[in-house]
């Protein structure tokens, strides 16, 4: 008897728990072939003339000047963000502009540049630190159910990814490919855009550009996807 | 701003069919969208891009409002001798655009 009632509550336990490290994917395996293709195209894919300006950029606004060539001094500082710089959890767009704040949150300049930076760790594996108590904060904003919706990340991205919505697959919600270039949107993008939709979609409650609530969150789907390849500048549909 | 890209192969057999690859970077707003205050935003797209190889034309397309931002547009043609592929971009507000590559066939 008391072995049934256990095994009763352990059932939704199972099903909401974080998905296994061997059963995570990309949001590219999800995606149709000519899609893919798109990403694979390192030479007229969509996002090439984004990471041409971040280039340019990287050039104009004297990045250079600290930091030399970008293909040497940031190969792997991608993999990296979200971290902690001087006290205070920032993701990698923050930290781009830390000397550059004339680039406004989601700007076309911001988004090249940071897409070029975020490109010379294309391939490597994701590497953050599980910054406390952040990382339990964004954690628990995962599962948290919220909005007019009343739903939580986890209830899709955890327990019903592979599934359809609205005819679309549901993602297992990694963040391996920031910023991407969307064909929804036309344009690059970066992952608090990306939030914006998924907060809008559950009728909730929107944050500030570059709010910390949405930095602890990125934190925990970078923890969460821990050692997956990242593909920046990616393309999703 | 303007910026586009091309892709051409280096080096052909003579006869041999090559793919070339462009690409341009542009908002291809349709004319037909409103902002949120009811506004129509103007249309704003490329009309035609055309592909000339050593100066003469091989290649035009005419481009319409239901074409996605940031056209990608691919065609074929016979490398038949080395020289200079030219591409023309041109579009509403004054939008223009060239690139150029060399081929060499042997």
């Amino acid at each position: 008897m008391k072995a049934a009632v256990l095994a009763v509550f352990l059932v939704p336990i199972a099903v909401a728990a974080e998905i296994p490290p061997a059963e995570r994917r990309s949001g590219y395996d999800f995606m149709s072939r000519e899609t893919r293709a798109m990403q694979d195209d390192e030479v007229t894919g969509p996002a090439v003339l984004s990471l041409l300006d971040g280039e340019a950029l990287w050039g104009k606004l004297g990045c250079a000047s600290c930091h030399g060539d970008a293909k040497a001094s940031m190969r792997g500082v991608a993999t990296r963000y979200p971290k902690v710089m001087d006290g205070k959890l920032v993701n990698l767009e923050q930290q781009v502009r830390h000397k550059a704040p004339q680039l406004a949150y989601e700007s076309r300049d911001l988004l090249s540049l940071t897409a070029y930076v975020a490109r010379q760790s294309k391939g490597m594996p994701i590497d953050v630190q599980p910054v406390q108590p952040q990382l339990d904060a964004g954690k628990a904003f995962f599962f948290r159910r919220q909005g007019q919706l009343d739903l939580a990340c986890s209830q899709c991205h955890d327990d019903n990814w592979g599934k359809k919505l609205a005819g679309n697959p549901i993602p297992q919600a990694h963040p391996t490919g920031y910023p991407i270039y969307r064909l929804e949107w036309q344009n690059m993008g970066s992952l608090a855009r990306r939030f914006r939709n998924c907060l809008t979609g559950i009728r909730a409650q929107q944050y500030a550009p570059g709010a910390p609530e949405l930095v602890e969150l990125e934190l925990y789907l970078m923890w969460r996807a821990r050692g997956m390849k990242l593909e920046s500048p990616a393309v999703r549909p | 701003m303007a910026r586009v890209v091309v892709n051409v192969p280096a080096e052909a057999k003579k006869g041999e069919v090559i793919e070339i690859r462009t690409l341009a970077g542009h908002p291809m707003e349709t004319g037909f969208r409103r902002t949120q205050l009811g506004e129509l935003i103007p249309r704003d797209i490329i009309r035609t891009l055309v592909c000339t190889y050593n100066g003469v034309e091989i290649f035009r397309a005419d481009l319409h409002p239901a074409v996605a931002a940031n056209p990608l547009i691919t065609f074929n043609t016979v490398a038949t001798e080395s020289g200079t592929l030219e591409f023309r971009w041109t579009g509403d507000n004054g939008y223009s655009a060239t690139q150029s590559a060399t081929i060499k066939v042997v």
